[in-house]
């Protein structure tokens, strides 16, 4: 678990600096947790399975795959285009196709620090597809990454790593669930002796 | 009889059925789907948050029923048949298998949705259930609660508000 953590840590750690720089002040990132989650109690962590939010998903490709998100809730995505891209945006209402795209990207540059990062670390050999932006309900979002895990069983393993600003703002939400096969590799890359399945 | 209705609460890749003062709802279906049977005359009605089309492809020792397709529903119409519904009257109401997010070249796994509704489909086609009314598809969240006491099957989306089948 402990190692699984740090690898949250250090995905998540270069991906608050890239937002810290993008955004020119300092973001915090909370401890890291890893947890083996029923289905149900995942949508939780972001506000229940009703909760509206904004996510960025990428699926991970190569040696160790698996299921990206960052996940901020609308707030915080307006707060981001305001700041980054001189947008403003309008009250209510959804996000137009050029802030959708805008939002879109600075996902994406955040993701891809994650994920290079823990390829650095790892040693392995991990690609981000290109990424989906979607604003909607928690549940259905999530249950989209839990797919792989719903062939094996009921739980999944969840990397959350929460980003926070001045306030303790939440700022956003890395959601990294490797699918069940990747355990073994990301296990095996740390040269961490595994002692039973 | 009284007003008060009972509210059960379906989690995902679960079911579950009422009576004719309950009320049976899934919140946040995405690609999965809420498949629901409902008898009209004894009131009685059942829902699953069906995750995955076949248990062919499952993996796992113990396999949740409740999960795929092809094990949810006739588990759920025995449940039913339980309670004193009659299959021969049943009727189904579903909705959701949207595709959250769109990819070009999108691999199978990314297709869950459609193949969720598809194989849905099947399976009631098989025990000779209508579908009388289906909200699919689409790139969107879905809460649904289907009302034991009318059999109105609510609806609700970010993007699409409310609407009743």
């Amino acid at each position: 678990m402990d190692v699984l953590k740090e690898v949250g840590n250090i995905g998540a750690g270069h991906a608050a600096t890239a937002l810290s720089h993008l955004l020119n002040k300092p973001i915090d990132m909370a401890v890291p947790m890893v947890q083996l989650l029923p289905f149900e109690r995942i949508a939780e962590c972001v506000g229940g399975a009703e909760q509206l939010v904004l996510a960025v998903f990428l699926r991970v490709e190569g040696e160790a795959p698996g299921n990206l998100f960052f996940i901020m809730s609308p707030e915080a995505g307006k707060n981001l285009l305001q700041r980054l891209a001189g947008i403003e945006v309008e009250e209510g209402g959804m996000f137009s196709e050029m802030e959708q795209s805008a939002l879109c990207e600075i996902g994406n540059i955040l993701a891809g620090s994650y994920l290079s990062s823990l390829a650095d670390f790892t040693n392995l050999v991990m690609t981000p597809t290109v990424p989906g932006l979607a604003m909607d309900m928690a549940g259905a979002i999530l249950s989209y990454g839990l797919i792989q895990f719903g062939e094996m069983g009921d739980d999944a393993l969840l990397i959350n790593t929460t980003f926070l600003e001045g306030h303790n703002e939440v700022e956003g939400q890395f959601f990294l669930i490797p699918d069940p096969d990747s355990f073994t590799k990301i296990f095996e890359a740390l040269g961490v002796p595994l002692e039973n399945e | 009889m009284s007003d008060q209705k009972t509210i059960v609460h379906v989690g995902m890749a679960d079911l579950n059925v009422a009576g004719p003062d309950g009320v049976l709802r899934t919140m946040g279906l995405g690609s999965c789907v809420g498949l629901t049977l409902y008898d009209p005359v004894t009131k009685i009605g059942g829902l699953a948050h069906v995750m995955l089309p076949s248990s062919a492809i499952a993996k796992e020792g113990q396999l949740n029923l409740a999960k795929y397709a092809d094990t949810a529903l006739p588990i759920l119409l025995n449940k039913m048949r339980d309670l004193g519904a009659s299959p021969q009257r049943m009727i189904a109401k579903m909705a959701g298998g949207a595709q959250m997010f769109a990819f070009a070249g999108a691999g199978d796994s990314m297709r869950i949705g459609p193949r969720n509704v598809e194989s849905c489909r099947e399976g009631l086609a098989m025990l000779g259930i209508p579908i009388v009314a289906e909200d699919t598809g689409g790139n969107y969240g879905r809460t649904v609660e289907l009302d034991c006491t009318t059999g109105k099957f609510m609806i609700r989306s970010v993007q699409m508000g409310i609407k009743e089948l």
